[in-house]
């Protein structure tokens, strides 16, 4: 079975920036899900959180202009919207986890189909841990959604029954994006909400690792 | 008079004793005090215990004093960067503890030492390996994990500005782990970039209250480096 038409990254970030609202306040992980920012239309007022202390996060400050105090979660520089603020890490972290973001975009090597998330660590026994964030982002915003390639380059499902790299939270995923569905977590299973187009129904389950309800 | 007021960092670090837990503050370069760190790499201290986010980036601070082999533990968050090779050497040699520690759980558990409490119940981590063999409880139907206060001898932060009564501002994201630290440790060194006269500062934006800062050090303002990512060739 070939799969031939997905969305582009592009495209996929585009897809996950449609459902931001206005007013949400949001925390974009490390990676592709920082490119959501590029695709929020000026005129929707939404507030960019970054575990490192700020809030009110704008684009890339021009060449020359950079200023490494005033970094995202990746160490980039960044700059400040009007009413942005910084605040120290434990608030920063109170936020998340007190529930007080709206959502969260996170990358992700696994997702079950009761929403546990696999995203910090391969396990391989060289492999040196880093979790940075990703466990508090994962259990800290009111809805955290995942943005990831339907299959791993040797076409495994990561979209799976049980999640076999080792965990960052339990039940924490509400949303998936990759670049041929966008599925919900809801507790009767994974709920197809859009696929790409041109993709029947039968050829997405085929590559998916659980259970698709219509 | 009270004057907290050093006039070099080594004098501000002399007495960092062997087997020390000394807090780093910043986030990758942003708030990292580079000239303390400069300082206590000098001043000869072993074995000791560290506390920051990261690992150390490139071949300076925090980075030169795990080359040089004065680190016995680190804990942190995120260790492995793209610049991260000391830390990597290291580790991979089995010559250097590693403690990982979620990022959020760190500053709480930062704050919770500062802030004389004895532990706290946290919904980050349960169910994963970094939660093994520590206390569980469920509340409101979500499971938590216990988690213990990080207390530290030294606290070594930098900050934009400063009084004499150890009063700190500091400057956007470098702000990050300074405030919790210098609540958690018995005493804090701070680096400032200015010297203000008592009044100087604003009392309704002062964010460290001098009574967390036992000791302020001037130092010459520098830009922040760009590390922690890959850069373009």
């Amino acid at each position: 079975m070939s799969v031939s038409a997905k969305w582009t990254r592009e495209e996929m970030a585009r897809r996950v920036a449609q459902d931001i609202p206005e007013g949400a306040i949001v925390n974009l992980g490390i990676g592709l899900p920082t490119t959501v920012a590029d695709h929020i239309p000026a005129d929707r007022e939404v507030i960019l959180h970054s575990e490192n202390g700020v809030i009110g996060v704008g684009p890339a400050p021009a060449a020359g202009e950079e200023d490494y105090d005033l970094i995202n979660a990746s160490k980039q520089p960044v700059s400040l919207r009007p009413g942005g603020a910084f605040f120290h890490h434990a608030d920063s972290f109170a936020m998340m986890r007190g529930g007080h973001l709206d959502i969260c975009v996170l990358g992700a090597f696994q997702v079950s189909a009761t929403g546990d998330l696999a995203n910090w660590h391969t396990g391989a026994p060289d492999a040196i841990p880093a979790v940075g964030g990703a466990m508090d982002l994962a259990i800290g915003a009111k809805k955290t959604f995942v943005m990831m390639e339907h299959t791993t380059k040797a076409g495994a499902s990561k979209i799976v029954a049980a999640c076999t790299y080792p965990l960052t939270g339990i039940g924490c995923v509400s949303r998936i994006y990759t670049n041929l569905a966008v599925i919900d977590i809801t507790l009767a299973g994974l709920r197809l909400v859009d696929k790409v187009e041109g993709l029947s129904f039968d050829d997405l389950q085929r590559v998916t690792g659980a259970p698709l309800l219509t | 008079m009270i004057n907290k007021l050093f006039d070099s960092s080594e004098a501000a670090l002399a007495d960092v004793p062997d087997g020390a837990t000394v807090m780093i503050g910043g986030f990758g370069t942003a708030g990292l005090p580079n000239e303390l760190v400069e300082a206590l790499l000098a001043q000869g201290a072993r074995e000791l215990t560290v506390v920051n986010n990261n690992a150390g980036n490139g071949d300076t601070g925090l980075a030169a004093l795990i080359a040089a082999g004065r680190v016995r533990k680190i804990i942190c968050s995120f260790p492995r960067q793209a610049d991260s090779h000391h830390f990597d050497r290291a580790f991979r040699a089995g010559t250097l503890e590693l403690e990982l520690v979620p990022q959020g759980n760190l500053a709480e558990r930062i704050r919770a030492a500062g802030a004389g409490i004895g532990g706290f119940f946290t919904p980050t981590g349960y169910g994963t390996e970094l939660a093994q063999g520590k206390e569980t409880r469920v509340i409101d139907g979500r499971g938590h994990v216990l988690e213990a206060p990080i207390h530290a001898d030294f606290a070594l932060i930098k900050a934009e500005r400063g009084d004499r009564w150890g009063n700190l501002v500091y400057r956007m994201t470098a702000r990050n782990f300074g405030p919790v630290m210098a609540m958690a440790a018995r005493v804090t060194v701070a680096s400032v970039h200015e010297v203000v006269e008592l009044g100087g500062l604003d009392p309704e934006a002062v964010v460290t209250p001098g009574l967390f800062v036992q000791r302020v050090v001037r130092i010459d303002r520098a830009s922040t480096a760009a590390r922690g990512f890959r850069q373009a060739a």
